[in-house]
């Protein structure tokens, strides 16, 4: 009897010992690239950043290049050669797609592709500084509210409010002219505008932060934590912190396309980044020209459907996080 | 090399789960079943419900869960059958059938047939194969159930009056609301709830056993055949559970439902069942009178089960405990499921699943350990007869 | 010394304010814990019994100072836990552990079995670096836990394992002393043998000191030297295992013991059964809190607290019927 038992016991280890073993982040890695929109959506950025990062090396035009046309020859010529001063020269505006311009020129008769690869870099760059500040200053905000609570968590609660009552597009409208005035160079004003969106949007993560780290605070393992006597930072470090990077993920993965789309709408506004430099939003914005609207789709669709893909990329992968984490919100 | 052969075994899994699924979808947007593929014949027609060889499948990504896998036993006409087992082994999957209440397309129904004597149209039905409307018509009505969680099970938004109120017009139509609000209150003092006002509170407003009444209550409101009871006590307090248990022993007389008692406490089982069905693992391993199971036990995971519960003013040294867990419910093996923690082992043990054996006219058992005797048996019966 | 006291705990009260307006004034409190008082001798199991609310599971996070009690003193190798400061505290805090209900909410799911066990034996320096992974494999053993387990994560686990690998986390500290709360009633009647089996041995074994707390009163009879019975926030009788199984005092003890359902068909016990349910504790009846739903109630009950009486061999009841 005891033989067979120490036999069962055998058994029963070898089988064990030979089942693989995955560690909760490669059962959520595993569960994410199941799901075949989030692979798309994944694709979709993957793609965007590789176009817009390094596609301008291949583009032989620049950003704000101006091509100029020989009204008598019709032949285009680009600043570099020189002579696009004389009467006989016009600016080549509005130029249908070719093979030198695929996606033809816009009102100003700039290249629209290679625009709107340096847009994208704009929007993405955008979109990522935005959510990095947000989650910065939001995770340790919530945290310390979370955490500690008490009158802390009381002021910074409050402070939340505050600035979710903060009202967003006029604020950004002051801001840009305050910005107009103060003489702050095109350039750099986009600098500003992430600075502000991202001190703006801590709030919310904040928020949702600090309700994770309440419910977890009261969960058993880290009263086991404390009843064992570990030091106070290797339990934020070791359990909290691992244990809010879900939805620390979920919420960049899905603010990010939030923001992207916020960039659009300012800049289509002209609050957000100005002439002569791109992106996609006020690359769009030519719209507000009916004629180009009706006559000359390839100069402001191209950018809308960027704009599209990208922020419906950013919220594929947000789903597919979120069922990757959390396997039973999926049905 | 493993992993290919793993990533290939989980795409068959899939192509065969979306299989399943699509027969399921099928199935379900069928609005009209005709009769005569759910109507069946009672084997004996003294009983409310008989499963013959229910099979419950869980069609999961890594591999189909057999929740239950070929169970039979029968539920007479106002007797209580105690389900026993652990987390896992299938009572509740087998309520759940009954019901029709898996989560679809997952879970299904993937074999045999749940017989239903139909008192009110003398029809005996197929449950697994009933369409969902029909179905509509017995939950509740004729088959009712009690389940774990008051809490969850009432719906905290409306009152007590309106949720026991619209359980009974549902099934019962053609009656006044006057009527109606009468059925309701004399349920209540059924169940022991004699209180002014009572039909105007909230869920929330009463205490834990109080809303267990309510629901059982609801439960037996239209009269139904059947009652099943799904853990009605576990998440109840020691004196709480006293009542309940005291109540509901008390309404067994009282009304002329059988009960289906789920439990993983041989101590309710005891209490109240006439008949007790033991299972492990998806499968029945004994079945029998209360007599048979707490007296006579045959089977190892049984007794086990008995032994391994500390008894009041019993002192042992030491708790008999059954070695080893539950085993993985994917990929089961040929032998016995229990094979692996049985400290009574014999060479039949590695081979196939031993089928169930009749010890006595009541009690079987699943146990290559009574393979023998009750063959034996059968040969000496053989021959007095010839 | 065989009657050396490793807990004390004297009069120990702990009470939730309720708050409540906009101000979040306190209004009232719950009184979980309410002047409680008891000792456990070392190597000895003390059985906390009581329905759910009736404040043992607080009692049992008061003494580890998981929560400060409103007042009152514990003392736990004569050392006065309430009156450390949280600095001072923590190296005592291997020296008393904890075993929670819970099994899958206890675990932090993003760290392998080998760190939970090991994580706060590295923090306290109790092993040396070369003799840590050693010292952890032995520790798994003594719980029954395979060697091989160390790099795996708790979702692998069943509920069983997962409560060995607490117990191996409480045991990695080398404690004196730990609290065990409701330790097995989230687990399958034929892993809980296994459970206190485990723990019947490594108190053998360690000379462990144990507050087991549930609510299972065969459990409890099964694994305690002492036991004391709990309704609603204070001790209603405390005595050896014999003297209460054998002869309850109290009339909430006996109805406990009578609700228990017996896993045999023949006996039907004559039940005594409570009616109604357990009051708030917010607002607890005057005079006894039990005699709402005492059936041997006297006008006395309803005026006076009953004081605790020892009615010899350390037998103690709070009942006026024993006056």
């Amino acid at each position: 009897m005891e033989d067979m038992q120490t036999k069962n016991q055998q058994e029963q280890d070898e089988f064990e010992q030979n089942q693989v073993i995955l560690t909760p982040g490669q059962l959520v890695a595993k569960r994410f690239f199941r799901n075949k929109l989030a692979c798309v959506g994944l694709g979709i950025i993957i793609v965007m950043v590789l176009f817009c990062a390094i596609g301008p090396f291949f583009s032989p035009y620049g950003e704000y290049e101006i091509f100029y046309i020989d009204n008598e020859t019709g032949k285009e010529v680009r600043m570099a050669e020189g002579g696009v001063g004389g009467s006989n020269m016009g600016v080549n505006v509005k130029a249908p797609m070719s093979s030198k311009h695929w996606l033809g020129t816009d009102a100003d008769g700039r290249d629209v592709l290679t625009r709107i690869m340096y847009g994208g870099r704009i929007s993405l760059t955008v979109g990522i500084v935005v959510v990095v500040i947000e989650l910065i200053t939001g995770v340790l905000m919530g945290g310390i509210a979370g955490y500690y609570g008490g009158a802390v968590d009381m002021v910074i609660m409050r402070l939340v409010e505050i600035f979710n009552s903060i009202p967003f597009i006029p604020l950004m409208l002051i801001i840009a002219s305050v910005m107009f005035a103060a003489g702050v160079l095109p350039q750099y004003k986009i600098y500003y505008i992430m600075g502000v969106m991202g001190i703006l949007y801590w709030a919310g993560v904040a928020r949702l932060v600090r309700g994770q780290i309440l419910s977890l605070r009261e969960l058993e393992y880290m009263q086991a934590a404390e009843a064992t006597g570990i030091r106070t930072s290797r339990k934020i470090l070791k359990h909290l912190i691992p244990n809010v990077m879900p939805i620390i993920i979920l919420i960049a993965t899905m603010d990010m396309g939030g923001v992207i789309l916020t960039e659009s709408v300012l800049s289509y506004l002209g609050v957000g980044i100005a002439w002569p430099y791109a992106s996609w939003g006020n690359m769009v914005d030519v719209v507000n020209q009916s004629v180009i609207l009706k006559n000359y789709v390839n100069i402001w669709l191209p950018p809308g459907i960027c704009i599209l893909l990208t922020v419906l990329a950013w919220n594929f992968i947000g789903d597919g996080m979120r069922d990757a984490f959390d396997p039973r919100m999926k049905r | 090399m493993a992993d290919k052969n793993q990533r290939q075994e989980l795409k068959k899994i899939k192509k065969y789960n979306l299989k399943k699924y699509r027969e399921y979808n099928k199935q379900m947007r069928k609005k009209r079943v005709p009769e005569s593929e759910y109507l069946t014949k009672m084997k004996n027609p003294d009983n409310i419900i008989e499963f013959d060889n229910l099979q419950s499948y869980f069609y999961t990504d890594v591999g189909t869960v057999k929740s239950v896998d070929g169970v039979t036993f029968d539920i007479p006409r106002g007797k209580t059958i105690g389900v026993v087992g652990e987390s896992g082994c299938g009572k509740s999957v087998t309520s759940l059938s009954v019901m029709r209440l898996l989560q679809g397309p997952q879970g299904q129904i993937a074999g045999g047939e749940i017989r239903f004597n139909q008192q009110s149209t003398g029809r005996a039905l197929n449950l697994a194969k009933v369409s969902m409307k029909e179905m509509e018509k017995i939950r509740g009505n004729e088959i009712s159930m009690i389940f774990q969680e008051p809490m969850t099970t009432l719906n905290p938004v409306f009152t007590i009056g309106d949720q026991l109120c619209e359980c009974i017009s549902l099934h019962n139509p053609e009656m006044s609301k006057k009527a109606v609000e009468e059925r309701a209150l004399e349920t209540l003092k059924m169940v022991g709830i004699v209180r002014d006002g009572i039909l105007k509170n909230y869920p929330h407003e009463l205490s834990g056993g109080m809303r267990q009444r309510v629901v059982i209550a609801m439960a037996l409101a239209c009269d139904p055949q059947l009652v099943i009871a799904d853990e009605p006590t576990t998440a109840l307090d020691v004196t709480i559970q006293a009542q309940i248990l005291d109540l509901l022993r008390d309404l067994k007389d009282k009304i002329n439902a059988s009960i289906m008692l789920i439990t993983h406490d041989l101590g309710v089982v005891a209490e109240m069942a006439d008949y007790v069905v033991v299972m492990y693992a998806g499968r029945i391993v004994e079945q029998g009178t209360a007599d048979d199971i707490f007296h006579h036990p045959a089977h190892p995971y049984t007794i086990g089960l008995m032994k391994s519960r500390p008894m009041l003013n019993q002192k042992v040294d030491r708790l008999y405990s059954i070695p080893g867990n539950v085993p993985n419910p994917v990929n089961l093996p040929e032998y016995c499921y229990f094979k692996n923690r049985c400290d009574s082992c014999v060479e039949a043990c590695s081979g196939p699943y031993p089928s169930l054996v009749s010890l006595s006219d009541t009690h079987k058992v699943s146990c290559h350990l009574h393979q023998g005797e009750a063959a034996h048996k059968k040969q000496t019966g053989g021959k007095q007869n010839a | 010394m065989p009657n050396e006291y490793v807990v004390e705990v004297n009069d120990l009260k702990k009470y939730f304010p309720i708050k409540s307006g906009i101000l979040q004034r306190t209004t009232g409190h719950v009184r979980a814990v309410d002047g409680v008082s008891f000792r456990i001798q070392k190597g000895h199991t003390f059985g906390l019994v009581g329905e759910s609310g009736c404040g043992k599971t607080t009692i049992g996070r008061s003494i580890l100072r998981l929560t400060d009690p409103t007042s009152g003193e514990v003392k736990i190798s004569g050392v006065d836990i309430g009156k450390l400061k949280k600095k001072e505290l923590r190296p005592f805090r291997p020296k008393m552990q904890m075993i929670f209900q819970d099994p899958f909410s206890s675990l932090d799911p993003r760290m392998p079995v080998g760190e939970i066990i090991g994580e706060a034996v590295k923090e306290h320096n109790l092993v040396s670096r070369s003799e840590y992974k050693e010292y952890i494999l032995k520790v798994m053993k003594d719980c029954g836990l395979r060697p091989y387990y160390i790099d795996r994560y708790p979702h692998e686990f069943s509920g069983g394992q997962r409560q060995r690998i607490c117990i191996a986390r409480a045991l990695a500290l080398n404690p004196d002393f730990i609290v065990c709360d409701e330790p097995v009633s989230a687990l399958d009647v034929s892993i809980q043998a296994q459970i206190i089996n485990l723990m019947k041995d490594l108190q053998e074994q360690r000379q462990l000191t144990y507050l087991f707390i549930s609510h299972d009163l065969s459990v409890v009879e099964h694994i305690s030297d002492v036991i004391g019975v709990m309704y609603l926030g204070s001790m209603v009788e405390t005595g050896t295992k014999d003297d209460i199984f054998k002869e309850p005092l109290h009339p909430y003890t006996k109805a406990l013991f009578s609700a228990v359902p017996v896993a045999d068909p023949d006996i039907k016990m004559k039940r005594i059964i409570l009616e109604g349910d357990i009051p708030s504790p917010s607002n607890p009846p005057k005079g006894c809190k039990f005699h709402t739903r005492c059936s041997q109630c006297m006008a006395k009950c309803k005026e006076e607290v009953p004081v605790p009486k020892d009615m010899g061999n350390g037998h103690i009841v709070s009942c006026h019927l024993y006056d």
